[in-house]
């Protein structure tokens, strides 16, 4: 067990990419922890790493081109960086389990639903061939597939992008993980769908109390699933504070940006605020702050010196310059 | 204000087969498989309008656009531009026409030559409508690139060199070349990072100003939709189902499934999400090959009755300006909530 009810800790990750256009630095150190029964949140743009930790705290990084250079992933009190192939093997889909955006890429699309399914709890818990068919089906019957005895026997072509998001999470779901890492599990969906799934990912949370890692750009979805947020952008996190506390007093211009450039259906119209720029190449990123050639509030000492990370009070950290200074003009009160 | 584009009753059906005398003699139950995409639309878009067409996949709404340019042809209907029936113009005429209607599509990554330099790419409908020529024409390519916010040093470079929103831009370009007057853009930002999406929203709203145009706005997400349209047009399989004022139709959608799509839009306020209480709709859109009788959101409707599986709802008036196709609201009675619920099959 590790201390203060912690289910994950991640310590300082470096997982670096080789390409013709040299190191890609993709994700470059990040830490956070999460708590037992918690849902976290990532949210970031694209290219920004949120993807890359996820699939670097479970070893899922093709290697080469891509490497862990450091880092540690004390999960339960050991570290997953340290672990042999096998004993990764046993966690993954056992204990962390992953859904992704398309199912169909993780669907086997010339198996049964239901083979797939019962050789999740053949492998990891020992079921017999008849306990894995029930269990398949019990499963299929949370998370809501109608009529689960028949449907056990279709294909994934034959379910529609939402059902067969939720077959993704009866497999991921049927060995009882303690960890479930959703990677965009609703950006393929449409919104009454996106609502169903959320509303079951929700469900079955508070019924196995399984902690949940939800990576997503979607700031509204961010806002109603998570208890935490981690802000990333080119590799590094950005801020990090509970989720009331980040929407209510954010403490990084670029959090702030992307709060702001969400257009809030409850609003008046208007000139919708935009964040100047692209997002950074990180395969070249300059010194100083990977955000200043798009910040607002960008001075001299952002373009050569790289940011701190600075806590503004208990929970809440932000990577910049001026933390303090935003922090106080979002109407926080830095400690 | 008056109607730019004015359609009527437009019908897009796609034959899938089946039902033939020869299918039935290898299966005594086969039917004629119809999809209708788009089954009898009346819709005015006025002169410098934005109009959001809001609706989930499959529900038609890209159909509707392209059959408007006639990049598919429809089946039945009309589509008046300036007087002059779209639906039944020749090849030739059609060709005129298209320099006052262009799109701009979803993918920025498909909807550009990768061959093309971007030069060539802008000034290519400046060619092919005898616009403008040689360094005229140049010219006016650097002048539409910086009118989207591009470099005019990009000229002689290639699609692949340019980020999502960059090339989003260049199909902006592209369809302003003409000096068209309306514009289809479908789904402009889905494929963009968020702070690329508010950029373009942005710019599209400028040039809108800026040139007097009018947009076809189409979009699956509401949040989006709600910022950029005057009006917005909300489709279900098929049909039109609700078209009001952008901000009426947030605050106070009448029919059920305007209702439960706003409901399930996430707010990006976590106090706002705690307290929310979100209808939920069972079950997925049905297949809109042979699409459910009556009224298409029966199945999935909290406020359905029997009538609903056989009367098919016409749009009404049911506000000044705010339409909704449901037999069970009345300009008399217009909130659902006020009348029993039905017996739901979905609850």
């Amino acid at each position: 067990m590790s201390s203060d009810g912690n289910l994950l800790e991640v310590r300082n990750l470096r997982t670096y990419f080789d390409t013709d256009d040299g190191v890609v630095k993709a994700v470059d150190g990040v830490s956070f922890e999460l708590k037992r029964v918690q849902t976290l949140g990532i949210v970031g743009e694209s290219g920004s790493g949120k993807s890359v930790t996820n699939l670097s705290i479970i070893r899922l990084i093709p290697e080469p081109p891509g490497k862990i250079v450091s880092g540690e992933v004390i999960f339960n009190g050991s570290d997953l960086m340290l672990a042999s192939n096998e004993a990764i093997r046993k966690i993954r889909g056992r204990r962390i389990a992953m859904i992704f955006q398309d199912p169909m890429t993780s669907l086997n699309p010339f198996m049964k639903i239901s083979r797939q399914l019962m050789e999740m709890t053949q492998l990891h818990l020992g079921h017999t061939k008849a306990q894995a068919r029930a269990h398949a089906i019990r499963m299929l019957e949370t998370v809501g597939i109608p009529d689960a005895h028949t449907r056990a026997d279709n294909y994934p072509h034959e379910f529609s992008g939402g059902m067969r998001q939720r077959v993704m999470i009866a497999m991921a779901l049927s060995c009882e993980p303690e960890l479930l890492i959703a990677d965009e599990p609703t950006t393929a969906l449409d919104v009454t769908i996106q609502a169903q799934i959320l509303e079951l990912i929700k469900k079955l949370k508070r019924e196995t109390g399984t902690s949940v890692i939800l990576i997503t750009h979607d700031l509204g979805v961010v806002a109603g699933m998570t208890d935490h947020v981690i802000v990333m952008y080119a590799g590094k996190i950005f801020e990090q504070a509970p989720t009331r506390e980040l929407f209510a007093r954010p403490g990084n211009p670029y959090t702030k940006g992307l709060l702001r450039s969400v257009p809030d259906p409850t609003a008046e119209q208007g000139k919708l605020y935009q964040i100047p720029g692209l997002p950074p190449d990180v395969a070249h990123l300059k010194p100083g702050c990977p955000f200043a050639p798009r910040c607002e509030r960008v001075e001299e000492i952002c373009r050569r010196e790289f940011p701190p990370f600075v806590q503004l009070n208990a929970e809440h950290y932000s990577l910049c310059h001026f933390a303090r200074e935003v922090y106080s003009e979002s109407g926080g009160t830095p400690a | 204000m008056s109607a730019l584009l004015s359609i009527k009753d437009l019908k897009v059906y796609f034959d899938l087969g089946g039902g033939g005398p020869l299918d039935r003699l290898f299966n005594a139950n086969s039917v004629k498989r119809v999809v209708k995409a788009v089954d009898g639309v009346s819709l005015d878009i006025q002169e410098r309008e934005t109009l959001g067409l809001v609706g989930e996949s499959g529900c038609g709404k890209s159909t509707l656009a392209r059959a408007i340019l006639r990049l598919i042809e429809p089946t039945d209907g009309r589509v008046f531009y300036r007087d002059q029936d779209l639906a039944h113009l020749s090849q030739r005429q059609l060709r005129e026409q298209r320099r006052h209607l262009q799109i701009i599509f979803q993918d920025p990554y498909a909807s550009l030559n990768p061959r093309m330099t971007i030069g060539q790419i802008v000034g290519e409908p400046l060619e092919t409508f005898r616009l403008a020529r040689g360094r005229e024409a140049e010219q006016r390519v650097q002048e539409l690139l910086e009118t989207v916010g591009l470099s005019k040093r990009f000229v002689k470079r290639y699609p692949h060199e340019f980020s999502g929103g960059q090339r989003q831009r260049i199909g902006i370009a592209r369809a302003l070349a003409v000096d068209p007057d309306f514009i289809v853009a479908d789904e402009p930002i889905s494929a963009l990072d968020v702070s690329i999406q508010a950029q373009i929203m942005n710019l599209l709203e400028k040039l809108r100003r800026e040139k007097n145009l009018t947009y076809l706005f189409i979009s699956h997400d509401l949040r989006a939709i709600r910022h950029v349209s005057d009006r917005v047009a909300v489709m279900y399989l098929g049909k039109l189902v609700e078209i009001a004022e952008a901000k009426t139709i947030y605050d106070e959608p009448l029919m059920p499934y305007t209702k439960a799509l706003i409901s399930a839009v996430p707010v990006p306020d976590p106090q706002v999400e705690a307290g929310r209480q979100r209808i939920m709709l069972e079950g997925d859109v049905p297949s809109p090959i042979n699409p459910p009788a009556g009224c298409r959101f029966h199945t999935r409707c909290p406020y359905a009755i029997d009538a609903c599986k056989e009367v098919v709802p016409q749009l009404v008036e049911i506000k000044p300006r705010h339409f909704a196709a449901c037999i069970r609201i009345s300009p008399a009675q217009p909130h659902i909530e006020d009348v029993a619920p039905g017996t739901a099959p979905g609850l």
